[in-house]
């Protein structure tokens, strides 16, 4: 079982045990043991919020280094669909292109094309009958975890179609295969969000991911402004640029795909409320649920540099001006078939008490009486998040009643047999 | 093991805890999410309807090794007639509250449709009181 991967880890030297990651926790999955946040792996869904909540940068995501790039004949980036938006408008994309391929890079893959595409059979599949409604989408990979984790029974709302950075993937590898037959192709994504890095390394519903590796936007950051700012860059060439960057921001996949009877939710806190509502089934009006871990979406990914509403304004500006890709285009090139992620996507069981229900009730009955031992204000002194999940954690021997400071000062348990 | 949710009259902020209450114990326990959203529609329901159609009320949830139930109860106003209350679409919510989207008429149907053994007792003018049960 012990067979997860997560890009979010601890720095334990700058961790104070503060406990501010632990209380932000959306899925309650971080214990602060022995002063230091420790993250509990099967109830993490790398969303990032303890790397943006951390005062002191304890928290931080594994990627790639640039050495990476070495093991391979081409190498190529694939920025995040919210790269560009990290950059003033003074730079363009083909600017920023050049800068990449300064950096190491031979060449430069634009997914927001793909995205486009993609959001044209999101579009058709939002007719389909036989579609189960309202739809989610993968695209963001820390909610699709939510759902593994919180939501079992609404992975049959989540639509088979894969997501734009491996189709465009998949895509470049197979017209390199014919192109360069023998040359090894290693495609590095830039991210915005530990998420994204972790289905990179352990994909959901793919057997293996088409990227070979990540590395994120933050550190490359100050390096391509060191390019940007100390060259000046005459090349004439204009890069194309495509509707379906609007998948950066928040009603950017409900835009391009032209769901009108969509609701658009960012903020995962939030994001958990709408998929409860959903699973009453209170929300069956609906076609599409597209939802974002981080505010603003995309832009507002941890591992970005830009404020997302800045960011936003300049995915706006960039956009406005597009015209959709022609749709013969899509329908003549694409094959719907051909875009569809080839696993079920699993529910991911967080083991409750215990296997046996009569324990588990007998375990739910301390936890019960252990309640009222415990002052109730969730202070995370102990290293809890709450004083539930503490007495949780006391039922499962992962924890103690003397790590609550409320029953040290009272001199120790009150009940010994708790 | 036993619970209970005290639901207020018109209160639509704290609407839904019994059900978001149910559904965390029921996963606690490590019951099949199929049944844990059946039970968390019943339980959502019932609270709605004590908040938008009654003096207030409480809902009880009670686990043992082979059935959940859920019994709801209000103070009253009560209900005339049942069997007109329990037809899909038939609703006394007034205008205001179906505004805010509540009081499809909906909701005595979904709890059966929901629950393995459905009871509901009323006296006009009393009590009303919906036993619910799921088999484990």
């Amino acid at each position: 079982m012990a067979d997860y991967f997560h890009s979010v880890i601890l720095i334990e030297e700058k961790c104070t045990g503060c406990t501010v990651c632990m209380q932000n926790c959306p899925t309650q999955a971080i214990r602060v043991v022995d002063g230091k946040a420790q993250i509990t792996p099967e109830k993490c869904i790398d969303c990032g919020i303890c790397i943006r909540v951390c005062p002191y940068g304890a928290k931080t995501a594994v990627t790639d280094t640039m050495r990476d790039l070495e093991a391979y004949d081409i190498k190529a980036a694939m920025p995040s669909m919210s790269f560009y938006s990290q950059f003033s408008q003074h730079y363009s994309k083909t600017k920023i292109n050049n800068a990449l391929k300064t950096l190491g890079f031979d060449e430069v893959i634009d997914q927001s094309y793909h995205a486009e595409v993609l959001a044209y059979h999101l579009g058709n599949l939002s007719e389909d009958p036989q579609q189960v409604k309202p739809m989610i989408s993968t695209y963001c990979p820390a909610i699709t975890r939510l759902i593994q984790i919180k939501n079992p029974e609404l992975i049959k709302n989540i639509i088979p179609i894969e997501t734009p950075m491996e189709v465009a993937a998949r895509l470049y590898k197979e017209a390199m295969a014919e192109r360069n037959p023998g040359a090894s192709v290693g495609i590095f994504y830039i991210s915005q969000c530990p998420a994204k890095i972790t289905s990179i390394k352990k994909p959901i519903g793919l057997g293996r991911s088409s990227l070979d590796g990540a590395l994120s936007t933050k550190n490359l950051y100050p390096l391509l402004m060191q390019i940007l700012s100390h060259r000046e860059d005459y090349s004439q060439e204009l890069t194309a640029a495509y509707l379906g960057e609007n998948w950066a921001i928040l009603g950017g996949q409900s835009l391009t795909s032209e769901i009108e009877a969509a609701i658009k939710v960012d903020d995962i806190d939030e994001v958990a409320k709408i998929l409860d509502m959903a699973e009453l089934g209170k929300l069956s009006g609906l076609k599409f649920i597209e939802t974002y871990a981080c505010v603003g979406g995309c832009v507002g990914g941890p591992l970005n540099v830009e404020n997302p509403f800045i960011a936003r304004y300049r995915v706006e500006s960039r956009t406005r001006s597009l015209s959709p890709i022609d749709i013969d285009e899509i329908e003549n090139n694409f094959d719907f078939g051909k875009l569809l992620w080839d696993l079920e996507i699993e529910p991911i069981d967080i083991l409750g008490l215990d296997k046996d229900l009569s324990v588990a009730l007998e375990k739910m009955d301390r936890i019960d009486k252990l309640l009222g031992e415990l002052p109730g204000i969730d202070c995370g002194a102990c290293g809890c998040p709450s004083c539930r999940a503490l007495a949780e954690d006391i039922v499962q021997k992962k924890a103690r009643l003397s790590d609550c400071v409320f029953q040290k000062l009272q001199g120790g348990p009150k009940n010994a047999t708790l | 093991m036993k619970f209970e949710y005290t639901i207020t009259t018109q209160n639509f902020t704290t609407a839904g805890e019994a059900s978001s209450n149910t559904k965390k114990t029921l996963k606690l326990l490590g019951i099949d999410s199929k049944i844990i959203r059946r039970a968390a529609i019943m339980a959502y329901e019932a609270e709605m309807n004590i908040a938008i159609h009654s003096r207030g009320g409480k809902i009880q949830l009670e686990i043992e090794a082979h059935r959940i139930t859920i019994v709801a109860e209000d103070q009253g106003p009560g209900i005339a007639d049942i069997d007109l209350a329990m037809k899909e679409g038939y609703s006394t919510a007034s205008h205001e509250i179906r505004e805010m989207g509540f009081g499809a008429g909906m909701g005595l149907p979904n709890m059966k449709r929901c629950a393995d053994s459905f009871d509901i007792s009323s006296t006009p003018g009393g009590k009303t009181r919906v036993v619910m049960t799921l088999n484990l």
